[in-house]
């Protein structure tokens, strides 16, 4: 709602200054009168907690910089000295460290109130494409930073990723050889992830700029998804109604924050990262943080060829896939109707989604071949080899398969071993079905629902919807606070 | 400005609109691009691995003091690999071997490199430290467990390797690759990453 300014300045010094940097008038017009839809709930105050997470993370960081060493030889004792020996550190590393966790909950919340409100289509594409690149900016920060303490987990991890980088055909050996600095992840990788961890930081809250510019252009979405038709109407002014809105619901979410910083300061991370890393012994089970897990199954779902494409090709594919297409959502989803709320189908198939997102986060979190639950007891599985063929038999009873086995054990190159063999759903199944809907969610649903589905009647205004919604028929509901003028 | 109906007046009309000044424009534009580029390589080429780093890809192994049984695990740039040193029924197993089924065949032979007499040495096995299904490290005799086939297991999945570093059952698709390495005497090895 960028619109002609209503900032006068009051003070001869204010005149002087509007005449030479109009900050106060910046700041009076994008944050204090900035005219802001009246019914906007409280998804839309997770911008105002993102931001204040973003401080967060910066303000900690740069001073864990200054008792952090980034080498192989002094990271993981650097971090045990902060926890231990530094005064606080064990408060600034245990918010910086939990803070990453609250931050990606705040913005997965972001991002499915967009995609529920439909925040991401006209006028709002740039806005919408701007937030998908600080999510790609904040995983790759949050990956690096993963790094830095040393310890299992962190190296292990960074091996992995790197080598899913390493994997994409033609160029992905040049660019983990650059990324990785080496033929192993080692110290001089540790060195440039720590001085991009925290260069990016600051990149990020430059695209905040862009993003809050591009914001302030259109105005917020809101809930009805209906565009403000009369700003003196429809509105209010930023301040006090949304800063003390915000203001509230950031201290909720610095309530739980501070839960798990002082209560649960382990909860989110990986008992194996207070392990310091050693390249010859490798965790049994490497994960990255949650909040990368949903991208984790997707690339583990596929454990299958398709025609001359190999499973691990296609896995890669399909991970970087899933977040690029999030940049595309405004022109695949073709309804014109904005929210979900007057969509009675694309709403299910929305929350199915979610459900989904949710659901591959457990996957990642599993290992892809234990089972969800079981057909049957488990029974034993008698291997052994006969005629040059690998054969197996399966056996209810133990002495019935000892005794099998130990018939085989007579016969040379037999080679007879029992393990259990249990049948049931795995979940790597699940895994890959929840992909194929994530995929078929943007790529298929939301194009053809768009088209074919009939959305419900809309309010013919904001103002419209708040006053039904508060039983108010006729009357205009009185505006209070010093609306701005209609901008046209 | 030529004679109007002259081949130069043609020549002029068919490059109507373009001026002295559009090839001031290219010039400097492409001398800024190059210049842009000659900035940018160094600023590229400083995150390849350094002097120092390349010159760890390599080191020489004294295999004489590997245990006869046992195995020893060095670090190359960060990569781990395995030394083990057979015993002759481990080196008879593998070799009957050669014939069983397999998940990548290769025959016990092929996975040796010749000493400097030209013969193979089939007491020392030389293979990377790094399981083929997601990269994790192998245990082996030192940890405890060789896994069902006698020579190495991965905890992460359950890969079993023989005696040779071939895999033998579980997830991994390949065998434990043979690096590149030669005898450099009797009793040591230079690998090469």
């Amino acid at each position: 709602m960028s619109g002609p300014s209503t900032y006068e300045p009051k003070t001869g010094f204010t005149r002087w200054l509007d005449t030479r940097l109009p900050i106060v008038r910046m700041a009076n017009d994008s944050a204090i009168d900035f005219p802001t839809p009246k019914n906007l709930n409280y998804w839309w105050t997770f911008g105002g907690i993102l931001a204040v997470c973003l401080v967060i993370q910066i303000v900690t960081g740069i001073v864990l910089a200054m008792h952090y060493v980034a080498s192989t030889a002094g990271a993981f004792n650097s971090v045990e000295r902060i926890m231990r020996d530094v005064e606080f550190g064990w408060l600034i590393r245990n918010i910086h460290a939990t803070g990453a966790s609250m931050f990606f909950i705040a913005v997965y919340i972001h991002m499915f109130r967009g995609l529920y409100y439909g925040s991401y289509k006209s006028p709002r594409e740039v806005l919408w494409i701007l937030g998908c690149l600080i999510y790609g900016l904040m995983m790759a920060t949050a990956f690096m930073g993963y790094v830095l303490p040393w310890g299992q987990m962190s190296y292990h991890g960074a091996g992995v990723i790197t080598n899913i980088i390493g994997g994409i055909p033609l160029v992905g050996p040049v660019i983990k050889t650059y990324l990785v600095g080496g033929p192993a992840v080692g110290n001089q990788t540790l060195n440039r992830f720590f001085s991009l961890h925290y260069l990016l930081p600051f990149i990020i809250a430059g695209v905040v700029m862009l993003h809050i510019w591009a914001l302030h252009v259109p105005g917020n979405n809101n809930p009805t998804g209906v565009s403000v038709k009369d700003v003196k109407k429809d509105t209010v002014p930023f301040h006090p109604y949304y800063t003390v809105k915000d203001g509230f619901a950031i201290i909720v979410f610095l309530i739980v924050f501070a839960v798990f910083v002082f209560y649960y300061p382990n909860a989110l991370g990986h008992a194996d990262n207070s392990i310091e890393a050693n390249p010859l012994v490798t965790p049994s089970h490497i994960v990255p943080e949650w909040y990368l897990l949903p991208f984790y199954a997707i690339l583990r779902a596929f454990n299958f060829n398709i025609g001359p494409i190999e499973a691990k090709t296609l896995g890669i594919f399909a991970m970087f896939g899933s977040i690029i297409i999030l940049f595309l959502v405004s022109w695949l989803d073709t309804s014109k109707v904005r929210s979900m709320r007057y969509r009675p189908t694309a709403r299910w198939f929305f929350l199915f989604f979610v459900a989904s997102a949710v659901g591959l986060g457990f996957c990642g979190a599993n290992n892809p071949d234990d089972l969800i639950f079981k057909f049957k007891p488990d029974q034993l599985a008698l291997t052994y080899v006969e005629g040059g063929q690998q054969k197996t038999e399966i056996f209810d009873d133990f002495n019935a398969a000892s005794a099998k086995k130990a018939q085989l054990a007579a016969i040379p190159d037999s080679i007879p071993s029992i393990a259990i063999s249990s049948s049931g759903f795995k979940w790597v199944w699940l895994a890959q079905a929840l992909t194929a809907y994530y995929f078929i969610y943007f790529l298929f649903l939301l194009p053809v629902l768009g088209v074919i589905e009939k959305p419900k009647p809309r309010p013919a205004s904001i103002a419209d919807s708040v006053r039904k919604k508060h039983g108010k028929s006729a009357a205009p509901a009185p505006v209070a606070g010093a609306a701005p003028q209609h901008a046209e | 400005m030529s004679e109007p109906g002259s081949k130069a007046a043609t020549a002029d009309a068919a490059h109507a609109g373009e001026t002295r000044r559009d090839f001031i424009h290219i010039a400097a534009a492409t001398v800024a691009a190059g210049g842009v580029a000659a900035v940018a390589w160094p600023f590229v080429q400083q995150l390849a691995p350094a002097a120092d780093t390349r010159a760890l890809s390599s080191a020489e192994v004294d295999i004489s003091k590997v245990e006869e049984g046992g195995e020893i695990r060095v670090l190359i740039g960060g990569l781990p690999f395995f030394i083990r040193h057979r015993t002759a029924e481990q080196i008879a197993r593998a070799r009957k071997d050669d014939t069983a089924p397999m998940i990548d065949p290769e025959t016990d032979d092929s996975r040796l490199r010749p000493m400097q007499d030209g013969k193979l040495n089939p007491a020392i096995l030389v293979t990377s430290g790094v399981c083929t299904h997601l990269g994790c490290v192998p245990v082996g005799p030192s940890q405890g467990t060789v896994g069902e086939f006698g020579g190495w297991y991965c905890p992460c999945h359950g890969s079993n390797y023989d005696i040779s570093g071939r895999i033998r059952k579980g997830p991994a698709p390949k065998n434990l690759p043979i690096p590149n390495y030669e005898y450099v005497s009797a009793t040591t090895i230079k690998i090469t990453l």
